[in-house]
């Protein structure tokens, strides 16, 4: 409905599409205190670890409470740096090539300002993170959805890229492993994804942020592959491996020129990350791996688990090579997956998210998030069991 | 690692069918396990973890922890003496210590007197006993990795999020 004040909404804000995600949590916030089963979330289950959190505490004890440089603790990025170069083979100067940002959402959302004119096309492949379309229609980009499918265990093909692309395309924006699939690509397969980059010299915007989140196989990142470090801004983050959502600490490596420019957008928009995030973030790179193969060996069962049930069901589900979230399809069943995911929830009360809330090229599939305990994994698989059984045509 | 084993070591709160559907076993084959595990004495057996500042739970009112001085019995080290005194019902767990105190004793008692006539009667009396020194516990901040007060606020996490 509009509204006399609606007249000084941009026109392409006031264009965005609403957030399929938004209405799936508001539909879901209505049945507050029935006993609902949530597998909508897009976090782990895990409290950050108390080391971690007593270092912040520490840190508003001894008065740590001003501004820091506004690429971040010099201290943090030379532990990023010695961390990207240990599991991700890609050396970074801490001086100039790192900056510390306010989650990975803000290093995007300054990736998309600093590098996107307006009228450029960026490719993503989809279904993919919900921000990525709107961020790039924010900068007045376009956006080049290009597909992954279920057949391929969702990775992103060199072939599909190249059917997708058109003249005009100067970004590639690459999250893998992906949320909401959990696909990923092996090495062989980043190569060929390399070669069409440099072919088409295309700026890489690579999210790593699941990749201490991989099942099987080891991570590659696809700035560690040759002539592509140059042409990659690498994208990592503390919220997911180090179960640090909330803290909204993430940081960006590149060539200098490339981050020199994400700071001068960065300094004006935010200044600096919070330094108590900041010392948090610092503590997590000294003493958290632990932790995170800890956290990692749960998801990795979870995933057995949920992927294992999900097709004993009749809940047809790749197994995801990454990240918390299964992908399940829901084709098989008859019904689409707003059907299955409202159906479920009133019937049943577990809570999925439609796989359309991440793109049209998540059509018939749901995500189904396994950062949860144990105990209600199986409830809720036994709920979806019940209602896939009351359903069947 | 026995995948039973390594579940009960990380998830205690799994019932053995819920076990079995994380493990991929059937429950008789986590039954199996367990079986095992018993007859290689690796597991013990199953204890509840209670809140026991709550009444309704607190069976044994007093918690004493008892630092125990020995003289070593020759041939027999302090093991004949410890197995003798974790014998007594009062005892829930006993342990030989490097430091200060040969063994540390953790002894339940419904009443402090009988907590109180437990050393001074049973444990002092016992033969190699040199000192004791007891502590009692007054409240319990965890108990077998369960926080009491938990903190935490996980609780306020959003049901649906990107």
């Amino acid at each position: 409905m509009s509204t006399p004040s609606h007249r000084w909404v941009a026109s392409h804000v006031a264009s965005l599409p609403r957030s399929g995600i938004r209405d799936f949590f508001e539909l879901v916030a209505k049945m507050k205190g029935q006993d609902v089963i949530s597998l909508g979330v897009g976090e782990p289950d895990f409290v950050t670890p108390w080391h971690i959190r007593k270092s912040a505490i520490t840190a508003i004890e001894e008065g740590k409470t001003y501004y820091t440089s506004n690429l971040g603790m010099l201290e943090l990025r030379r532990a990023v740096a010695t961390y990207v170069t240990e599991h991700f083979g890609v050396n970074y100067r801490p001086d100039d090539q790192i900056i510390i940002t306010v989650g990975v959402s803000e290093a995007l959302d300054l990736c998309f300002r600093a590098f996107c004119n307006p009228g450029d096309k960026v490719m993503y492949h989809q279904p993919c993170y919900v921000s990525y379309h709107p961020s790039i229609a924010l900068v007045h980009g376009e956006g080049v959805a290009v597909p992954t499918y279920a057949k391929d265990n969702f990775a992103l093909t060199a072939e599909a890229l190249r059917a997708a692309w058109v003249p005009g395309c100067r970004i590639l924006m690459l999250n893998l492993p992906c949320n909401p699939t959990g696909g990923t690509c092996d090495r062989v397969q980043l190569e060929a994804i390399a070669a069409f980059c440099r072919e088409k010299d295309l700026l890489v915007l690579s999210d790593e942020i699941y990749s201490e989140l991989t099942f099987e196989g080891t991570h590659t990142s696809i700035a560690s592959l040759p002539g592509m470090q140059e042409r990659t801004i690498f994208l990592h983050g503390f919220s997911k491996a180090f179960a640090m959502t909330g803290w909204r600490i993430g940081y960006a490596c590149g060539p200098e020129p490339l981050i020199d420019a994400m700071m001068k957008v960065h300094q004006y928009a935010m200044m600096c990350a919070s330094i108590i995030a900041q010392e948090a973030a610092l503590e997590a790179l000294n003493n958290g791996w632990e932790d995170v193969c800890e956290m990692r060996d749960q998801y990795h069962k979870r995933r057995d688990l949920v992927v294992r049930r999900f097709n004993e069901i009749g809940l047809t589900c790749h197994a995801p090579r990454g990240s918390f979230y299964a992908f399940p399809s829901t084709q098989g069943l008859g019904m689409t997956e707003k059907d299955f995911a409202v159906g479920l929830l009133k019937e049943q009360k577990v809570a999925v998210v439609p796989g359309t809330a991440f793109g049209i090229n998540g059509t018939g599939h749901v995500r189904a998030c396994f950062a949860t305990s144990y105990e209600k994994l199986i409830v809720a698989c036994d709920r979806i069991e019940q209602f896939i059984a009351s359903n069947r045509e | 690692m026995n995948p039973v084993l390594k579940l009960l070591l990380e998830g205690g709160r799994l019932t053995t069918a819920q076990m079995a559907q994380v493990a991929g076993f059937s429950v008789a084959e986590v039954e199996q396990h367990l079986e095992q595990l018993k007859k290689d004495k690796i597991f013990l057996g199953w204890r509840p973890v209670l809140d026991l500042s709550r009444e309704e739970a607190a069976g044994a009112a007093v918690r004493a922890v008892i630092e125990v001085k020995l003289t070593p019995e020759r041939g027999g080290g302090f093991n004949r003496l410890a197995e003798r005194l974790a014998k007594f019902d009062e005892v829930e767990s006993c342990y030989l210590m490097s430091g200060g105190y040969d063994l540390l004793v953790f002894v339940n008692a419904p009443t402090l007197q009988k907590a109180a006539s437990f050393v001074s009667e049973k444990l002092s009396t016992l033969g190699g006993v040199l000192s004791t020194s007891t502590h009692f516990l007054l409240r319990s901040y965890k108990e077998g990795g369960f926080l009491l007060d938990s903190g935490d606020g996980a609780g306020n996490r959003l049901n649906v999020s990107p």
